[in-house]
């Protein structure tokens, strides 16, 4: 039992990680009808922009934070602007493998530029809090809150916005969007601000929590597309329960299959969400 | 000696080329013909090379092996090993669009990775199979005449499959799938055909491949040599070409192991790790095909329409 409560609390935060992950991917995926292969490398990218800030200005993680949001939106507005706006009308499929030419075009980068050793943000070992028989290290709890706040920002930008309203319609309907006069152009700017900026911060918590690697962001790839997928796509408070239910599904896993398998659980919650209900737990809009 | 380096490096090299070509004569069945976006090749890339290792390879007590089969039972064997497997993943993946079929596809190609990562029984883990022989103990040259066998089998048997009333299906499915579905043909099966094939012709390619390294672990099956560099070479010869695509497996070798002197001209210090420059330089070149032509070096020859004259 405690074994399983500790894992449940590993699972919210992987899943707050992915969350953060999952958002930005659906809503990519909503609006430019794509999926962006290149989403889990945009994050690996986030948290080595921190690091960068972390060691040369000595500042505390959690301040870095938005310096990265800041980089990586403005990178992912880049790339679209380079690379993906001009093949958009070409075929979908073609924008897809451009997106996975970019991926390893950003992995490399971080492989030249940081090397391909494990690095950390903070040397030393954090001493965690012991609640009875559980232990919660004081960075988890910060990325949880943190986490937490990004989405109710996400929230309101949605909801409280006349750009956040203008993203909704356009993923729900876009010959409908286009027609009532929405700025194509900028919705799908800011929809590159948004999805660069958190996946940043999912970049950023996920090596707070380990560590940073090249490859960090790909091998989250796949579990949050699970997350998007299984939350509607086009959905991002589907996104956000996705990105949840599989974190603690893979945390979870663990009690019955070997730890190594951890990826193919998300896979094949994945795969039954796309056969017995492909349009999400929250109806999806593509 | 310079020219005697040289010719064992041009063996090495249309070696690979051949190898490669075969993958994507596989995936121009299932994406030039059909439109079938799988990007899982490396799974069936690596069912047909550890099959044959298995297979061909001597007794050890490391992995599930001692059969000693000669190389052609290896590569039969390759072919029907994964034909179950992608029947099976044809079925479960039939219903689903381009996007969705991407990362699903994907996904069964890291899964097969990760099987043969964790299941040390039967692949020997991250150690992977050493010592698989080539076929009559030819040389790489003596090799490359059954690569270059292979590939002229392959490419007559995708070539006539093309041609034949059931490739006009496929690619009538690619183009236009209600109206091939209205004319009576079933799509469903068609494209699980398609896919099949494909695929176990993939698995042909890892069975000449394991032969050709001697060697097969985890480690060649990630994306990126696996899957990314076929799709490199399918999309920059012309996807729907069959010529185009041998012709892309040559040029995009071409270009990889000249990036490798490229990276060896530029000073370590300034761009880190000579392999990720080569990615990052591949990745770039393949950003700059598709968004300067995206129907590639062979673009796809498109019978004329009704009533419009040939030229």
């Amino acid at each position: 039992m405690i074994e399983f409560i500790q894992l449940l609390i590993n699972g919210i935060l992987l899943g707050s990680i992915l969350a953060l992950g999952a958002v930005g991917a659906t809503m990519i995926f909503g609006v430019l009808r794509f999926a962006h292969f290149a989403h889990g490398d945009l994050m690996a990218i986030g948290a080595y922009f921190a690091l960068t800030v972390v060691t040369v200005f000595n500042l505390p993680v959690l301040a870095a934070l938005p310096v990265a949001m800041l980089l990586t939106a403005g990178l992912a507005v880049g790339i679209d602007q380079v690379v993906y706006r001009r093949i958009r009308r070409v075929q979908p499929v073609i924008l897809l493998i451009a997106s996975f030419a970019t991926a390893l075009v950003l992995r490399s980068f971080i492989q030249m530029v940081w090397g391909s050793s494990n690095q950390v943000y903070q040397t030393g070992i954090q001493l965690p809090w012991r609640i009875g028989p559980l232990t919660l290290k004081p960075d988890h709890l910060l990325i949880f809150i943190a986490a937490t706040v990004l989405v109710i920002g996400v929230h309101l930008f949605l909801t409280r916005t006349k750009m956040g309203k203008a993203m909704r319609a356009m993923s729900d309907n876009m010959n409908l969007a286009l027609v009532t006069g929405i700025p194509a152009d900028r919705v799908i700017m800011w929809t590159w601000v948004i999805g660069g900026a958190l996946a940043a911060a999912a970049g950023v918590f996920l090596g707070m929590d380990t560590r940073l690697h090249p490859v960090m962001g790909w091998t989250l790839l796949l579990p949050i597309f699970a997350a998007t997928i299984l939350g509607g796509i086009g959905r991002p408070y589907g996104a956000i329960l996705g990105g949840l239910v599989i974190g603690c599904a893979m945390e979870l896993s663990t009690l019955i299959i070997p730890g190594s398998y951890k990826p193919a659980v998300a896979f094949a919650i994945m795969v039954v969400t796309l056969i017995f209900r492909p349009q999400g737990i929250i109806k999806g809009s593509v | 000696m310079e020219l005697a380096g040289l010719g064992a490096y041009a063996l090495f090299f249309l070696n690979l080329v051949g190898i490669y070509a075969i993958m994507a004569l596989g995936l121009n069945m299932q994406w030039g013909m059909t439109g079938q976006f799988n990007i899982g090749i490396a799974g069936f890339f690596a069912v047909g090379a550890y099959t044959t290792a298995i297979l061909t390879t001597g007794p050890s007590d490391n992995w599930l092996g001692g059969f000693n089969l000669p190389f052609l039972v290896g590569l039969v064997g390759s072919v029907l090993v994964c034909l179950p497997i992608a029947w099976a993943v044809g079925r479960i993946t039939a219903r689903l669009r381009t996007d969705y079929l991407a990362i699903a596809t994907i996904g069964i190609a890291e899964i097969i990775r990760l099987f043969f990562l964790n299941e040390g029984w039967l692949s020997n883990g991250t150690r992977g199979i050493p010592g698989i022989q080539k076929p009559f103990g030819v040389g790489n040259g003596g090799y490359l005449i059954v690569v270059a066998a292979f590939v002229g089998l392959t490419w007559l048997a995708v070539e006539i499959a093309r041609r034949s009333p059931w490739g006009r299906v496929l690619r009538a499915i690619r183009d236009n799938e209600p109206a091939t579905a209205a004319a009576g043909k079933d799509i469903a099966r068609f494209r699980l055909q398609a896919f099949v094939v494909g695929s176990c012709i993939m698995a042909l390619g890892g069975g000449l491949y394991a032969h050709f390294v001697g060697f097969v672990s985890p480690e060649a099956f990630r994306p990126l040599y696996g899957t990314f560099l076929v799709w490199v070479m399918l999309i920059a010869g012309g996807s729907g070409n069959n010529l185009g695509a041998m012709l892309g497996a040559l040029v995009v070798w071409l270009i990889w192991s000249s990036t490798e002197m490229l990276a060896g001209l530029v000073p370590t210090a300034l761009i880190g790790s000579e392999s990720a420059f080569r990615v990052f330089l591949i990745g770039i070149l393949l950003q700059i095909i598709l968004v300067s032509r995206p129907q590639g070096l062979l673009p796809e020859k498109r019978p004329p329409m009704p009533g419009e004259h040939r030229r």
